[in-house]
C-alpha cells in the first residue's frame, strides 16, 4: 500500500538544479529553490552547501507552481462512501494539485455560507480547498442562493454544476449579481430538452450501439446563450467542460468580442473519442460525453490558441456498485485526478500541442487567476506552493492503487509519461 | 464448421457463416413443428431461464416454447415478481441465479447493451432477446428465416423496412443481418424517426413510401409505439398512417408478389392495414411459427450441439 507522507515545513531545504517553469514570471530554467520556515527565500543559484539544510535533488525535474483544479466533486457532505474531502485532497496531492474548487453538488448542496464553512473545515494538509456555492437554492432553479454571503465566507465561484440554469432569466441575475464580488458563474452548458436520456454521443455510432443520443448543440447553444448574457450584463462567465467544436467557437468568437469568458476542458475530452463506448464500457459514460474526432482536434486548437484557458479534471467519483450496471443506468462521471498530469504530459506536450510552459498556464496560473487564488507565481517571501514531476517518468494507470476511494476510470492500463514526484504546499513536503 | 460462441448478443458480431448455420439448423427444427409430437429431447438437463425486463408475449413464449420442445428446463423471471423490484442489480440476480447451475440466461431489457453487459461478467450463455434499442437478432433471424423460405434466398433481394427505425431494435438486426446475407435494405419513415449516420450501416433512406415500395421484394413493417406522438416526433397518428400506412392501394403499385412482414405486436390501421395483415401477401403468423424453431437452433446451438441435427433428431424421434 502506497502512503503519502507530510514532512513539515521546518528549517532550511534545498530544492537542486531542476527545471522551474514559472510562466507568470516567464521563467523557465534551471535554477535551486530555497525554502526556509515554509517560505521561499530564494531562486536561482543557492550558493555554497549549506550542511545543516536538507538538499533535494530535482535534477531531472519540473518545478512548478502548485497545480490547481478548479472542478471537483468530493463527495462531501452526504456520499462520504465515494469520496471524502481528506481522500480527495490525497488523490490531488498524488496527482500534483496544491488546490481544488469543489462544486457545490453535495448532500445538502453548498447553497448557504454554514455549508461553505463546513467545506472549509474539513480542509487537510493534503490540499487547498476552495468551495464553489451554488447559484440557485438546492440546484434546483428556482431562486437566487446567497451567493455574497457564500463569497464573504470563500466561496470562489458560483455554479449548478451538474445542472444547468434552464431558466435563462435566473442566468442574467446570476451573472449580474456576481459582478458585485467579481466572481465567476461557472455554466454547466446542456439544453436538457436536447439532450433528453441521452447517453453518449448524437451520431452514427450511437444508431449502432442503439444508445440515445446528445447533439454537440445541447452543449454548444447554452454556451451562446450564456456568452450573450455575459456580454448583456457584464459578468464574468466560465465555461465547465467543453466536449465540442461548436463550443470552442462560441468561446473564441466571445473572446474576441471582449466578453469577460474563460473556458475549461478535461483530460478525457482530448485524449478519448466515443469510440471508447463500443462494448458499453460503463466508466465511459460522462456528461456531455466523449465527442468524435474533429471535436478532438478542434479541443487541441482551442487549448492551443488559448480559447480554452484552463484543464480541470470534473473529478467525479462513483461507487463500484453504482457504476456497474446497464450502460444507459451508470451514473454519469470519472475521476481524473491522479490521471491528469501524466495524459496532459503525454498527449498535449510530447505531441507539441503544448509548450511545458503553456500546460503550466493551464493547469495552475490560468485557473487561480480567474478564481482570483494566490500563488499563481513563484515569489520570495511567499509560502512555497509547487509541484514537483518527472516528465520522463513512464509508468502504467493502476486504479487499484490510487488514493481516491473510487475506481471509476476508463484509463486503466494507459501508459503514460510524466509522474508527480512531490508537492509543497505552505512549505510542507508531501509525496 | 462448429459454433464457437459462448453467446448471441447481435448480428453485428456474427459472420455470414454463422448466420448460415443458425438458418439451416432451424431448418431442421422447423420439421419437428409439424409433427404431432413437437418434442425432442437434445437439451434434457440443460436448465434455461428467461429474464424479460420488459413487457413481452411473442418473444418469451416462443423462448419458452423453444426450450421446452427440446426438453430443457425453464425458469421466467420477470420484474414484477422477481428481487428486481426489491432494488436488485441486474448483476446480483444474474449471478444468484447461476449460483443454481443454469446454463442459458435468455434476457430482454430496456438498456442497450445489458446483455453485453452480463454476457461479460457471468459463465452461462447469454441470448439477447431485445435490448433496448439495439439488437433483437432473433428476431431479425426468423426475419430472414422466413424470407429464406418465401423467396428462396437473400441474396440480391430488396429490402424495405418501413417505420420507427430511431427506436427499432428489430429493424437495426434486420440490418446487419440481411447486409451480411447479401441483401439491399432501405428503410423509409418520417425524418425524425430515421436515426443519424443510419446510411453507415449500409442502407439506402426514403421519406416517400411509394417510391420505397417500388423497389421492394419484401417490406418489414414496424410497430409504431404509441407515444411518439406525446414526445414529439409527430404530429400525429392520423398524418403518421396517411404517409407511412402500408396500405392495399399502395402495394397494388409495387412488385407483385411483395412479401409483408411485421414483427408484432401490430397497431391496425396505424402503421399497417388490416386487409394488408390478413392478406395474401402477409407472412407475419410464418413469422412467428419461424421464430419457435429459430431459437430452438439457437439454443441448441449455444448448448454446444454440433454436428447433423437431422440425424440427431431422427434418432430421437
Amino acid at each position: 500500500m502506497k502512503e503519502l507522507k507530510i514532512q513539515k515545513a521546518e528549517g532550511k531545504i534545498i530544492i537542486r538544479n531542476g527545471r522551474v517553469i514559472d510562466p507568470a514570471n516567464k521563467r523557465d530554467e534551471a535554477a535551486d529553490i530555497v525554502i526556509r520556515d515554509g517560505k521561499i527565500e530564494s531562486i536561482g543559484k543557492a550558493g555554497d552547501p549549506d550542511p545543516k539544510a536538507q538538499v533535494i535533488d530535482a535534477t531531472g525535474l519540473i518545478i512548478t507552481p502548485g497545480l490547481f483544479d478548479m472542478h471537483v466533486h468530493f463527495r462531501e457532505p452526504g456520499r462520504e462512501d465515494e469520496e471524502t474531502i481528506e481522500t480527495g485532497s490525497r488523490a490531488a496531492a498524488a496527482g500534483g494539485f496544491t488546490g481544488v474548487a469543489c462544486m457545490p453538488n453535495t448532500t445538502p448542496v453548498v447553497e448557504n455560507q454554514g455549508i461553505v464553512q463546513l467545506v472549509k473545515s474539513r480542509q487537510t494538509s493534503y490540499c487547498g480547498i476552495y468551495p464553489i456555492g451554488a447559484v440557485t437554492k438546492g440546484l434546483e432553479c428556482q431562486e437566487l442562493a446567497e451567493m455574497g454571503d457564500m463569497f464573504h465566507a470563500g466561496a470562489v465561484a458560483v455554479s449548478d454544476d451538474g445542472r444547468p440554469v434552464t431558466n435563462s432569466n435566473l442566468m442574467r441575475r446570476a451573472l449580474d449579481y456576481c459582478r458585485m464580488f467579481d466572481i465567476p458563474v461557472i455554466s454547466h452548458c446542456e439544453d436538457i430538452f436536447l439532450s433528453a436520456d441521452g447517453a453518449m454521443n448524437e451520431g452514427a455510432l450511437a444508431t449502432r450501439l442503439g444508445l440515445r443520443g446528445i447533439p454537440n448543440a445541447a452543449e454548444s447553444s447554452m454556451a451562446y446563450r450564456d456568452a450573450q448574457l455575459a456580454a448583456l450584463t457584464g459578468g464574468r462567465l466560465h465555461i465547465a467542460h467543453v466536449s465540442c467544436a461548436e463550443t470552442v467557437d462560441v468561446v473564441r468568437q466571445a473572446k474576441r468580442r471582449g466578453i469577460k469568458i474563460t473556458a475549461e476542458t478535461c483530460p478525457h475530452y482530448f485524449t478519448l473519442t466515443e469510440e471508447a463506448v463500443k462494448g458499453y464500457s460503463e466508466m465511459t459514460r460522462v456528461n456531455p460525453p466523449l465527442r468524435g474526432k474533429a471535436d478532438v482536434q478542434a479541443i487541441l486548437e482551442g487549448l492551443k490558441d488559448g480559447t480554452i484557458d484552463c484543464i480541470v479534471t470534473d473529478h467525479a467519483p462513483h461507487s463500484h456498485e453504482e457504476k456497474e450496471v446497464e450502460f444507459d443506468q451508470a451514473p454519469t462521471g470519472m475521476i481524473g485526478l491522479e490521471t491528469s498530469l501524466g495524459l496532459c504530459w503525454t498527449n498535449l506536450v510530447e505531441t507539441g500541442v503544448l509548450t511545458p510552459s503553456q500546460l503550466v498556464e493551464k493547469m495552475s496560473l490560468n485557473p487561480r487567476n480567474i478564481l482570483k487564488i494566490g500563488n499563481c507565481k513563484l515569489e520570495t517571501g511567499k509560502p512555497a506552493d509547487l509541484t514537483l514531476f518527472d516528465p520522463k517518468a513512464k509508468w502504467t494507470v493502476e486504479p487499484e492503487e490510487f488514493f481516491s476511494k473510487s475506481r471509476n476510470t476508463p484509463f486503466k492500463g494507459f501508459d503514460l509519461t510524466g509522474k508527480t514526484v512531490m508537492t509543497v504546499l505552505d512549505g510542507n513536503i508531501i509525496k | 464448421m462448429k459454433w464457437t460462441k459462448k453467446d448471441l448478443l447481435d448480428l453485428e458480431s456474427l459472420n455470414r457463416e454463422e448466420i448460415s448455420m443458425i438458418l439451416d439448423t432451424a431448418r431442421s427444427f422447423r420439421e419437428i413443428l409439424d409433427r404431432p409430437v413437437k418434442k425432442v429431447p437434445i437439451l434434457r438437463g440443460k436448465t434455461v431461464v428467461n429474464m424479460f425486463f420488459e413487457p413481452s408475449t411473442r418473444t418469451s413464449a416462443s423462448f419458452d416454447m423453444a426450450a421446452k420442445r427440446l426438453m430443457a428446463d425453464t425458469v421466467n423471471i420477470s420484474p414484477k415478481t422477481s428481487a428486481v423490484q426489491k432494488g436488485e442489480t441486474l448483476l446480483d440476480t444474474a449471478r444468484n441465479l447461476e449460483a443454481m447451475k443454469i446454463d442459458l440466461v435468455v434476457i430482454r431489457h430496456m438498456s442497450s447493451g445489458a446483455p453485453h453487459f452480463l454476457a461479460s461478467r457471468i459463465k452461462s450463455g447469454v441470448i439477447n432477446a431485445g435490448d433496448g434499442q439495439h439488437a433483437h437478432p432473433t428476431q431479425g433471424l426468423l426475419d430472414m428465416f422466413t424470407i429464406r423460405e418465401k423467396r428462396g434466398q437473400l441474396e440480391g433481394l430488396n429490402v424495405l423496412i418501413v417505420g420507427d427505425v430511431t427506436h427499432s431494435r428489430v429493424a437495426r438486426s434486420n440490418i446487419h443481418g440481411l447486409i451480411k446475407m447479401g441483401a439491399r435494405v432501405s428503410v423509409c419513415g418520417p425524418s425524425t424517426l430515421i436515426p443519424m449516420g443510419i446510411q453507415d450501416l449500409g442502407v439506402k433512406v426514403y421519406y416517400d413510401l411509394d417510391k420505397a415500395l417500388a423497389e421492394a421484394d419484401v417490406v418489414n413493417v414496424l410497430r409504431l409505439q404509441l407515444e411518439r406522438q406525446k414526445k414529439g416526433l409527430l404530429p400525429s397518428l392520423r398524418e403518421y398512417s396517411q404517409l407511412f400506412c402500408v396500405t392495399e392501394d399502395r402495394l397494388k403499385k409495387a412488385k407483385p408478389g411483395i412479401t409483408v412482414m411485421h414483427p408484432g405486436p401490430m397497431n391496425r390501421g396505424v402503421e399497417i392495414e388490416p386487409a394488408v395483415a390478413d392478406g395474401a401477401s402477409s407472412v407475419i403468423l410464418d413469422q412467428v411459427t419461424n421464430g419457435v424453431a429459430v431459437r430452438m437452433a439457437v439454443l441448441y446451438l449455444l448448448s454446444g450441439g454440433e454436428g447433423s441435427i437431422s440425424e440427431a433428431i431422427k434418432k430421437e424421434a
